[in-house]
C-alpha cells in the first residue's frame, strides 16, 4: 500500500504503548491488536494500568501501558521485551525503557519533554538530548503540536483536540507495520456516531500520523509480519473476563437453565459482571449486591430456587465469601465461584496479577469443606474452563471455584469461535414431581443428591447449614453421623476426577526436567519450554487446569521425571500442595511476587541452570 | 401457580395442620415463637398459594429454626444472610412466595446491611422480624434492640448503646410496608402476615416476642392484663385510633407536630377529633410517628402501620428482561458468539 524504503521480514513483533492513564493507550493498543488479528496474525496482549482512575499526571506511578505481541506463528505471551515503545511523556519513557530490546525503536512525543514533565518523571537531564538513548532508534515526533495543527480548523475545543493525539501515534505505527487503517476508521465511526466532528478529527489525525511516518522516513526500515498459519474457522478477539462470562452463559444454555449472577464489583473481576449485565437479551439475571457476602448469598438463594447461579470476585472478595461457600458445600447446591486473582494480601495490588489464592481456594473455609477447584490458562480458554466449572457444579451438585488471574482476565487473544452444538449437554440431577425423593438421598456414581426445586409439588423439604442425616436430611449432632457425612463430602469431590480429562505432557516422557505450572502462567511456560525443546534440550511441560481433585494420572506422570520444577506467581502454594499429596516426589520451585507475569527469558535461564545441574 | 388453587374444585382447602412438619420442635416451653408459628401456619393455609410455592428462609438464631417446623420448601442458612439468600431465591423464581424469618440480632446486627438493602430494592417478600430484644441462642447477650442501660451477660454494668427501632430503620430504607404484632396475639399476627403477603414489595412484620429464659417480660406493659389495653393501640386503615380499657382514649395531632394522647369526653374532645389511620399514604411522616410511640408516654401501635402501593424489584427485573429480549437481535449464544468483529480464516 505504501512505498517502503526497506522491508524486514519478522517472525514476531512486540509493541508497547505507554502514556498517562488518560492518554488513551489501552484503546490505541486494542486497535492495533484488532487490526493485526484481522490481518491474520496471532496476537497476545497485556494491559498494564495503575489502580487509580487518574493517577498524578506525568508521574511514573500514573503510567498506563498496553503491550501486544503478534506474529506469524502461534503466540502464547504478550512478549517479554518490546521492539517498539511508544512513550507519550518522559514518565512513560522512564517506566518502560527497561522493557525495550537493545536497538529497538522508541517513538516519543517530543512536545511533552518539558522541564516540568522531566522533573515529574524524575529525570535530571533531558534523555532526548544526551547519549543515553544512542543505542536505540529514537524517533522524536511533535505529536501534540502536530495534532493541534492538524485540527486547528476542526471546530473542536482544545481539550477535545488533545484527546486525539493517541490516533497520531497509532497512525505512525500502522505505517511502520504496513497495516491498513480501515478497521480503526470503522471503529471511530461507530464509537463516535453521535459526534461527526469527533469522527472527522480522529480519522484526520490517524491519517496525519500515518503520512507523517511515511514522509519523515525517520524509520530506517519497515517490518513485515506475515499472517499466521492458523486453524480454519471464524475468529474474534476476546479477553479472559469476557470469555469467562460467555462460558458461564454457554453452560446455562446447554443446561437449559436460567443464569443468575450475584456479585459485587472488584478489580480485576468486574468486567465479568458487566458483560453478564449487558446480556438481558439472553435472559441473564445479574444482581449487584450490597457486598461480597450478599453476592454469593443471593447466588446460593438463586441456586436453591432452581437457577444456575454464579458469583464473581477477586482474592479479598473470596475471603469474604468463605462462610457462605461452606453453606453451599453443606447444602450440596450447584454454584460457580469465579476468582480473578490479583496481588495480595489485603488490598495488595488490585490491578496486578498473582496466583496466590490457590490455597485459599482449596482450603480456605471453616471445617473440612472440600470443593472442586479448576483454573483457566489463557484469555480464550477462560470460556472453556468457565464452561467446565459450570458442568462440574451442575452435574455433581457442588460449588466449584474457577481461578483466573489479572493477566489472562485483561489480556486478549484471537479465539476460534465454537458453535453451541459442539459443546456437551449438561444434565443436572433435577428431581421431578412424583419422584421418590429424599433430600439427601444419593445417586451411586457421583454420590450427588438431587435438586428438588421449590414449586415442585410433593418434594417439599428443608436444607440448611446444620449437619444432616444422610438420606432423610434431618438435623443430627450424632458423632458417628458427622464422620459419615464428612467422608461423603470428601468422596464426592474425589469422584469429580472420573469426570475430567487426564493430564497431558508437552514433550518427552523421559526428559531430564519436567516443568510444572498451573493456570495463567501457561503461555510463558509453554514458550520457554518450546524454545528450549527447539534447542534440543531435554525438557517437558505438565500444565494443570484441574487442581482439586487432580487428574487421575498425576502421580504416574510426575513419577516419570527425576527433576521437577514447579513455577508459579506466588511463594510456592502449588508446590506445597503437590508435596503434601505426593510425599515421595521432590519438587524444585521457581516463584515470583512482583505483580508481573514471568518473562520467557527468566524462565529459560532458570531451566537451563536446572538442566546443567547434575 | 397460586391463582389456580382456589378455583380448582378438586383441591381441598389447606389447613394450618398441612404446614406442620414432622420435625421435633426444640423451642423452650413458653417461648413466643410457638405462637408466631401457629399464626403463620394459619395465615399460609388461608392464602392463595400452593404448599410447594412457599419458600421459608431463615438465618441463625432461635427464630431461624422456623423452616424446620414448616412443611414446605425451607432453607436454614447462615447468620445474618437470610435477606440476601431470600432475595436471590425470589429473583430466580418470582412465582415463589418467599417468607424470611429472622430475629433482631440476625436481621439488624450481623444482617443489618442486607436488611436495609432488601428493603431499599423492594424485593417482593415478607420479612418476619422476631424482636425479643436479646440474643437467645447464644444465651443472653444484648442485641441491637435492647434498651439503653440493659444489664446482660455482655453488659454487666448496663449497655451504653442506643437501640434501633426496626420501624425507623425500615422506613429510613424506603420501606413500603411495615406492620407490628405481638407473639401472643394469634389473630392479629395471622391477619398481618396475610396483609404482608398481599403487599407487592418487601413487607416488614415486626413481631414483639418474649424470650422466657433471657428477657422474660420485655414487652410486659403490652402483654400484662392490667396494663395492656391502656398501652396498646391496634390501628387499622380508615379507622380512628381509639384505645384503652374504656375505649375512650385516642390520638390527635398536637400543635408541635407530635402526637398527643387524649381522652374522649374530656376538654371537649369527641370521637371526631381522633386521627383516622391512613396506611396507604406515600408520606411516611405519620407512619414514623405512630411506629415510634413507646410506653408509658404513648400506647404501642400494633397493626399494619404502612402499606403503600409499589412495584417490586422482581417485577421490574422480569419486565426489563422481556423489554430487552424484544428489541435485541441476539437470541441465542450462537448469535452472540458470532456478533461484532469476527473474521474467517480459510
Amino acid at each position: 500500500m505504501s512505498q517502503k524504503t526497506k522491508i524486514i521480514e519478522r517472525e514476531e513483533v512486540v509493541i508497547r504503548f505507554s502514556g498517562d492513564s488518560g492518554d488513551g493507550m489501552q484503546l490505541t493498543g486494542t486497535q492495533f491488536s484488532d487490526t493485526s488479528a484481522l490481518f491474520g496474525n496471532d496476537v497476545a496482549t497485556f494491559p498494564d494500568y495503575p489502580a487509580e482512575i487518574r493517577a498524578p499526571q506525568g508521574t511514573v506511578g500514573g503510567v498506563s501501558g498496553f503491550q501486544l505481541h503478534f506474529g506469524h506463528q502461534e503466540i502464547y505471551t504478550p512478549g517479554d521485551y518490546a521492539d517498539v515503545l511508544v512513550a507519550m511523556n518522559p514518565a512513560a519513557l522512564k517506566a518502560n525503557l527497561k522493557w525495550v530490546k537493545a536497538s529497538g525503536t522508541i517513538i516519543v512525543n517530543e512536545d511533552s519533554f518539558t522541564d516540568k514533565n522531566l522533573e515529574k518523571a524524575g529525570y535530571e537531564s533531558d534523555p532526548l538530548l544526551d547519549d543515553k538513548l544512542a543505542d536505540y532508534n529514537l524517533i522524536k515526533a511533535k505529536v501534540t503540536s502536530l495534532t493541534r495543527e492538524c485540527l486547528k480548523d476542526s471546530g473542536l475545543d482544545q481539550k477535545s483536540i488533545l484527546r486525539c493525539k493517541n490516533m497520531f501515534t497509532l497512525g505512525m505505527v500502522y505505517w511502520m507495520f504496513d497495516r491498513p487503517l480501515d478497521h480503526s476508521e470503522d471503529f471511530i465511526e461507530k464509537k463516535f456516531k453521535k459526534y461527526p466532528l469527533v469522527v472527522d478529527a480522529n480519522k484526520k489525525v490517524l491519517k496525519a500520523g500515518y503520512n507523517f511516518a511515511k514522509t519523515i522516513e525517520a524509520l530506517p526500515y519497515n517490518y513485515s509480519v506475515a499472517p499466521a498459519k492458523i486453524r480454519k474457522g471464524t475468529y474474534r478477539n476476546i479477553t479472559g473476563n469476557k470469555a469467562t462470562a460467555w462460558g458461564l452463559m454457554a453452560a446455562a444454555e446447554r443446561a437449559n437453565l436460567e443464569l443468575f449472577c450475584g456479585s459485587y464489583p472488584i478489580t480485576p473481576a468486574t468486567e465479568i459482571l458487566q458483560e453478564l449485565a449487558a446480556r438481558k437479551d439472553l435472559g441473564v439475571k445479574t444482581f449487584q449486591a450490597e457486598d461480597e457476602i450478599a453476592g454469593i448469598c443471593t447466588a446460593i438463594g438463586a441456586s436453591f430456587a432452581g437457577d444456575f447461579a454464579v458469583t464473581t470476585t477477586s482474592g479479598p472478595g473470596l475471603a469474604l465469601k468463605t462462610e457462605a461457600a461452606g453453606l453451599a458445600v453443606m447444602t450440596e447446591l450447584p454454584l460457580v465461584i469465579v476468582n480473578v486473582q490479583r496481588g495480595g494480601p489485603s488490598t495488595g495490588l488490585p490491578t496486578k496479577t498473582e496466583q496466590s489464592d490457590l490455597l485459599q481456594a482449596i482450603h480456605g473455609r471453616s471445617g473440612e469443606c472440600p470443593m472442586p477447584v479448576i483454573a483457566a490458562s489463557t484469555p480464550s480458554d477462560c470460556f472453556h474452563y468457565a464452561f467446565e466449572a459450570s458442568r462440574i457444579a451442575l452435574e455433581h451438585m457442588t460449588p466449584v471455584i474457577l481461578l483466573t488471574d489479572g493477566f489472562i482476565a485483561n489480556g486478549a487473544e484471537p479465539w476460534r469461535i465454537p458453535t453451541m452444538s459442539e459443546l456437551p449437554e449438561i444434565v443436572a440431577p433435577i428431581a421431578k414431581e412424583g419422584d421418590d425423593f429424599l433430600p439427601y438421598a444419593r445417586e451411586e456414581k457421583r454420590l450427588s443428591r438431587r435438586w428438588a426445586i421449590p414449586g415442585t409439588k410433593g418434594l417439599e423439604h428443608r436444607i440448611g447449614g446444620l449437619e444432616k442425616i444422610d438420606g432423610v436430611g434431618t438435623v443430627s449432632y450424632v458423632p458417628e453421623n458427622h464422620q459419615v457425612m464428612s467422608d461423603i463430602r470428601k468422596k464426592r469431590v474425589e469422584l469429580v476426577a472420573d469426570n475430567i480429562p487426564e493430564l497431558k505432557v508437552k514433550g518427552k516422557d523421559d526428559a531430564d526436567v519436567l516443568v510444572v505450572g498451573w493456570g495463567g502462567t501457561y503461555g510463558h511456560l509453554t514458550t520457554a519450554v518450546r524454545e528450549l525443546q527447539k534447542e534440543e534440550k531435554s525438557i517437558s511441560l505438565a500444565h494443570f487446569n484441574y487442581i482439586f481433585p487432580l487428574p487421575k494420572n498425576t502421580a504416574e506422570v510426575l513419577g516419570r521425571y527425576k527433576k521437577i520444577i514447579v513455577c508459579e506467581l506466588n511463594d510456592g502454594q502449588f508446590a506445597e500442595y503437590l508435596r503434601s499429596t505426593f510425599q515421595d516426589i521432590k519438587f524444585e520451585q521457581h516463584n515470583k511476587l512482583m505483580g508481573l507475569p514471568f518473562t520467557v527469558v527468566e524462565l529459560k535461564e532458570r531451566f537451563n541452570q536446572l538442566l546443567e545441574e547434575k | 401457580m397460586a391463582d389456580t388453587v382456589l378455583n380448582s374444585p378438586n383441591i381441598k382447602k389447606l389447613s394450618a395442620k398441612d404446614f406442620r412438619s414432622d420435625q421435633e420442635n426444640r423451642w423452650c416451653p413458653g417461648c413466643g415463637d410457638h405462637g408466631i408459628l401457629n399464626s403463620v401456619q394459619k395465615a399460609m393455609a388461608d392464602m392463595d398459594f400452593k404448599k410447594e410455592d412457599y419458600a421459608v428462609i431463615s438465618g441463625i438464631g432461635c427464630s431461624s429454626r422456623f423452616p424446620y417446623y414448616m412443611d414446605t420448601y425451607g432453607f436454614h442458612t447462615i447468620h445474618g444472610r437470610a435477606a440476601a439468600i431470600a432475595s436471590g431465591a425470589k429473583c430466580a423464581n418470582p412465582d415463589l412466595e418467599v417468607i424470611q424469618v429472622s430475629g433482631d440480632g440476625d436481621a439488624l446486627a450481623i444482617g443489618g446491611n442486607h436488611f436495609i438493602h432488601a428493603v431499599r430494592r423492594n424485593i417482593d417478600m415478607t420479612i418476619l422480624l422476631f424482636n425479643n430484644e436479646i440474643y437467645g441462642l447464644t444465651k443472653g447477650q444484648y442485641s441491637p434492640t435492647s434498651n439503653h442501660g440493659m444489664v446482660t451477660k455482655t453488659s454487666p454494668f448496663g449497655t451504653i448503646e442506643e437501640p434501633f427501632k426496626p420501624s425507623q430503620l425500615a422506613m429510613g430504607a424506603g420501606s413500603k410496608f411495615y406492620a407490628r404484632s405481638l407473639d401472643t396475639n394469634i389473630k392479629l399476627t395471622t391477619e398481618i402476615v396475610k396483609a404482608a403477603s398481599d403487599h407487592k414489595g418487601t413487607s416488614i412484620v415486626e413481631v414483639l416476642q418474649n424470650c422466657v429464659i433471657y428477657n422474660d417480660g420485655a414487652h410486659s406493659i403490652i402483654t400484662d392484663k392490667a396494663t395492656k389495653e391502656d398501652y396498646t393501640v391496634i390501628i387499622e386503615h380508615g379507622k380512628p385510633m381509639i384505645f384503652g380499657k374504656e375505649k375512650n382514649k385516642g390520638l390527635i395531632m398536637g400543635g408541635n407536630g407530635k402526637l398527643v394522647v387524649v381522652t374522649i369526653g374530656e376538654h371537649g374532645i369527641t370521637e371526631e377529633d381522633v386521627l383516622v389511620h391512613d396506611a396507604h399514604t406515600e408520606d411516611p411522616h405519620m407512619h414514623w410517628l405512630l411506629s415510634s410511640m413507646m410506653a408509658p408516654e404513648y400506647p404501642v401501635a400494633l397493626g399494619v402501620i404502612r402499606d403503600v402501593d409499589s412495584t417490586s424489584y422482581d417485577e421490574k427485573m422480569v419486565q426489563q428482561i422481556e423489554d430487552i429480549k424484544a428489541i435485541s437481535s441476539i437470541k441465542s449464544m450462537d448469535d452472540l458468539l458470532n456478533s461484532g468483529d469476527t473474521w474467517v480464516v480459510e
